[in-house]
């Protein structure tokens, strides 16, 4: 077995402003089965923080329980990290955000982690626009605990042993629209054409930035009555729109056709530019998103792709107003200002 | 892009980086596992059976090996192939007992060998145990060829080159030494089946520079051609130098005379050479020995006079030039307009050798190219006359050691068919192969699959003031055990290929994912509506990183589900096992790659 990839890396792999090359954003190799889809996940987030030049000590990795909670360990071996309880990531990162507002917090989470045990948690961070990008690598079944369905399995999809879903699915990237997300998608592990440009996005994204990704468990749901095998999704998978990521730096070339492209400015400056396939879609309508979605699903096809995004939203800190410096840089004589600063405000109320 | 073809060895091969670039195709990561497994008998047989010489072939081979081997594309330096080669030969047991058994009862034909070289050899080493009748003839009084008296003693001892060659002698040549064939003619009536040219290239050229005609060319004194000398010291005619001596050229040559020079009592010993220090041809270890040893190499200096003085020679002009190369990369001398004389006692010409066929009749039916050499088929080696074959560097002029065993193998393939009246082109035997799997558990293999990061070791020697001091005592001691299998763990056992199978793989990109060295792309193979050109644009814009070496090709899958291909970049693959390992499928395994027959693989 082994433990340990090689440092030796490709002669010519290519460096980003900090001079760093990919494989310095990788983490522990992976001990998820092999063929696990979380995998090219993590692969797609080091790309993606590669690519935005991201110092792995500005990042934070968030996770609970679940085989995508352990993904964290695989990418960004030099970025903070918390693996927390069981679905409580949402209020760890809270906290978190709260006292460090700088860090760049990437979250991942499972369907079990996010849809079952954690899906009040999961409400009330979308509600509460924390500033973060939330993953979820989502397989449909419960795969650290065998193959048990999860309460994102498509109804009457059956698992390996046979067992039917007779449940309505929970579709996350519904609930987060509906409870108000500024960044909502959905994507497939094996597709790191769409998936890299769209975490790129969600990370340059200031708000609630949600990604859904079917990644295929493919020791407990590959098999052919399942929906989220690889073969499944491949032959089920559509999109609406292909969207490309334009850093800052980058001078744009070529022209946005009206009525096919849409280029939507992100907080950073940086851009999403969007190649319409299908001629209604639309970025700034969550009603329409959420039929979209829903009409695919009927006619079985799995929609993926950007499906809502405000570029202007507001987030935590701001509909908080809280103060712009990190909690955890202010000072004594900041939080504690002293009697003379109190009598003048209790003055002002005089 | 064309699907790879896996129906024949040749991808394959072509992977093992090391062993395809040895003419013979020396099975380079088996022998270096078994010296890993301290097997050493075995790893010098499996060297034996491909290249003949391990021992010598271990201290003085020209090493292509080396310069192909992929630890020095994903690393700095390749693995010290040459260096375990002789590990190997050094710790060896008695090999007698694995050696080919030669029948009693012959076939009777009746094959003679001109020339007692590495070329030579290797045809009797492969016809004897067949049972033909092989009959050698050298014009020196011992075999060997080059490798006795163009490389010195203090490279490659003669008890090693003695050992070796004994092998093949006993085995039952019947050997002719100090018997020079002077006429082909009447050599082929002599009733031989066939007759294998292995002469070499005997005739050391000389510069005909001003001067020339004067000094005294006999080799006794002032100026004589390298090789010349260099065979005088060998067999006992020459033991000394005098205290001023110039070497003209550049090449291995050129570093055994200076070598050479300085131990038989020179003092001050220049090597002068034409083209830049780097474009030298003398293999770079052998300019850093001979710097060692206190030899000043003076690059970019043409040699234009031999001056001599009342009739007396006292040095050589040279005029400073510098290379410049035009966009085809041919080199052309630009004058500096500088000249240097450089005072001496003696001039060591070193500058090329020629092969010499003043005995073969040209009115025989063996018909000669414009540059005097033999026209041969290059798959056979066969020439225009059907029963006469060429090799080593009598067939295409200077090369090497590895070389000539190569074309000795090819030509006794070649001699073996002739003789079983069958054409030697057309009937040539073709090599099978077998994969096999190294798979020993889910995530076990039966060869170390673990990445050794350590650099290069360096092999010890002895100290350079001891070693200028006597002729014949090896400079290089080897490697000992320690740095043996240190050095052997940095072998990437390229042998040991990725083999993919398209109707198992579920396209979940972990093998991608995993590659340490970005080998492997999922790509889109584009549309059939374009041309094939735009078509290749595309997939190649997909790749991870872009190719590095062009010369090692791509592996191209056939379609897979979704009509994507699997693109493999075989370039830095690190052997390692990962893909293998991530595959949940079994779509990928290591397998080894096994020859049945190497010696028809060199083509």
């Amino acid at each position: 077995m082994s433990f340990q990839k090689s440092k030796f890396h490709h002669p010519r792999l290519p460096v980003n402003d900090l001079g760093l090359n990919y494989r310095d954003y990788e983490g522990a190799l992976s001990t998820l089965c092999a063929g696990c889809g979380h995998d090219s996940i993590t692969s797609a987030i080091v790309q993606a923080c590669f690519e935005l030049s991201l110092p792995p000590h500005q990042v934070a990795k968030m996770s609970g329980i679940g085989c995508s909670s352990k993904a964290p360990n695989y990418f960004l071996n030099k970025a903070h990290g918390f693996n927390t309880v069981h679905g409580r990531m949402p209020s760890v990162t809270t906290g978190a955000n709260l006292a460090n507002r700088e860090l760049t917090y990437l979250a991942m989470s499972g369907d079990g982690d996010s849809a079952s045990i954690g899906l009040g948690q999961f409400a009330h961070v979308v509600r509460r626009q924390l500033n973060m990008l939330y993953m979820v690598a989502n397989n449909g079944v419960y795969g650290l605990t065998k193959g048990q369905l999860a309460a994102t399995a498509d109804r009457g999809m059956k698992n390996k042993v046979g067992e039917q879903s007779l449940f309505t699915d929970i579709d996350l990237c519904v609930m987060a629209l509906q409870l108000g997300a500024t960044f909502v998608a959905r994507s497939f592990s094996g597709d790191k054409k769409q998936l890299v440009p769209l975490i790129k996005a969600a990370i340059s994204h200031q708000g609630f930035a949600f990604i859904d990704i079917i990644s295929p468990c493919v020791t407990f749901n590959n098999h052919p009555d399942s929906t989220r095998s690889y073969d499944y999704v491949h032959q089920h998978i559509t999109t609406a729109a292909v969207t490309d990521f334009v850093p800052v730096k980058q001078e744009i070339t070529s022209d946005c056709a009206a009525g096919i492209c849409e280029d939507i400015c992100l907080h950073d400056g940086s851009l999403m530019r969007i190649h319409k396939l299908q001629p209604d879609y639309e970025t700034k309508n969550a009603m329409k998103a959420i039929v979209d979605i829903e009409t695919h699903k009927k006619k079985g096809e799995i929609l993926t792709g950007l499906f809502y995004l405000d570029a202007n939203g507001e987030h935590y800190h701001e509909i908080n107003n809280t103060t712009d410096t990190p909690l955890n840089k202010l000072t004594q004589d900041d939080l504690c200002p002293g009697s003379r600063v109190l009598s003048g405000i209790n003055d002002s109320f005089r | 892009m064309k699907t790879t073809d896996t129906s024949s060895y040749q991808h394959f091969l072509k992977v093992v980086d090391c062993q395809h670039a040895c003419p013979a195709h020396t099975p380079v990561p088996e022998y270096i596992r078994l010296i890993a497994e301290k097997r050493y008998t075995a790893a010098y047989m499996i060297n034996w059976e491909s290249n003949v010489f391990p021992g010598v072939l271990g201290r003085v081979c020209d090493r292509p090996c080396e310069p192909a081997c992929r630890r020095s594309r994903v690393e700095e330096k390749p693995v010290a192939i040459c260096r375990l080669k002789r590990v190997a030969a050094d710790n060896k047991e008695d090999i007698h007992p694995y050696l080919p058994k030669v029948p009693t009862e012959k076939n009777g034909k009746r094959i003679a060998l001109i020339g007692a070289g590495p070329a030579s050899l290797t045809v009797a080493r492969d016809l004897l145990p067949l049972g033909y009748d092989i009959v050698l003839f050298e014009r020196d009084p011992k075999a060997g060829g080059m490798m006795r008296s163009q490389i010195p003693a203090f490279r490659l001892p003669e008890t090693v080159l003695d050992e070796e060659l004994n092998y093949i002698l006993n085995m039952g040549v019947e050997s002719h030494f100090g018997e020079d064939i002077s006429s082909l003619s009447n050599l082929l009536k002599s009733g031989f089946d066939a007759v294998f040219v292995g002469t070499g290239a005997p005739n050391g050229r000389w510069l005909t520079i001003p001067g020339h005609d004067q000094v005294n060319c006999d080799g006794s004194t002032s100026v004589d051609t390298g090789i010349n000398w260099l065979s005088n010291v060998t067999f006992g005619h020459n033991d000394s130098a005098p205290k001023r001596v110039v070497v003209l050229g550049g090449g291995n040559t050129a570093m055994d005379c200076c070598r050479t020079a300085k131990r038989l009592g020179a003092t001050e010993v220049t090597v002068l050479v034409r083209s830049s220090f780097a474009a030298m041809k003398a293999s770079p270890w052998e300019k850093e020995d001979a710097q060692a040893e206190g030899i000043s190499i003076k690059a970019n200096y043409t040699p234009i006079e031999y001056v001599l003085e009342a009739g007396k020679f006292v040095g050589v002009n040279f005029e400073q030039v510098t290379s410049v190369y035009d966009e085809s990369g041919k080199r052309t001398l630009s004058n500096t307009g500088a000249t240097l004389f450089v005072a001496c006692d003696l001039v060591l010409v070193a500058v090329g050798q020629d092969t010499a066929f003043p005995w073969i009749e040209r009115d025989i039916g063996l018909r000669f190219n414009k540059w005097q050499q033999p026209a041969l088929n290059k798959a056979t080696l066969q020439s225009s006359l059907e029963q006469v074959f060429f090799g080593g560097d009598a067939a295409y002029g200077p090369k090497n050691i590895i070389t000539a065993v190569a074309n000795g193998h090819q030509a006794a393939i070649s001699i073996d068919i002739f003789c079983q009246g069958k054409n030697a082109e057309t009937d040539r035997p073709e090599s099978a192969f077998n994969l096999i799997s190294q798979k020993m558990g889910i995530h076990d293999w039966s060869y170390d699959s673990n990445i050794d990061h350590q650099a290069r070791n360096l092999v010890p020697h002895i100290s350079w003031e001891e070693a200028v001091k006597t002729l014949n005592t090896e400079v290089e001691l080897g490697f000992d055990e320690k740095l043996a299998l240190e050095e052997a763990q940095r072998c990437l056992n390229c042998d040991v290929h990725t083999v993919f199978n398209e109707s198992t793989c579920i396209e979940c990109s972990a093998c991608e994912d995993v590659c340490p060295t970005d080998c492997i792309s999922f790509v889109d193979a584009g549309n059939e509506e374009n041309s094939e050109a735009v078509n290749d644009q595309h997939i190649l814009s997909q790749l991870k990183v872009t190719e590095l070496n062009p010369e090692q090709e791509l592996f191209v899958s056939a379609p897979l589900k979704t009509g994507h291909l699997m693109i493999k970049d075989e370039d830095v693959c690190l052997h390692c096992g990962l893909c293998a390992e991530r595959c949940p499928t079994g779509a990928w395994d290591m397998k080894k790659l096994l020859l049945d027959n190497i010696a028809a693989t060199i083509k």
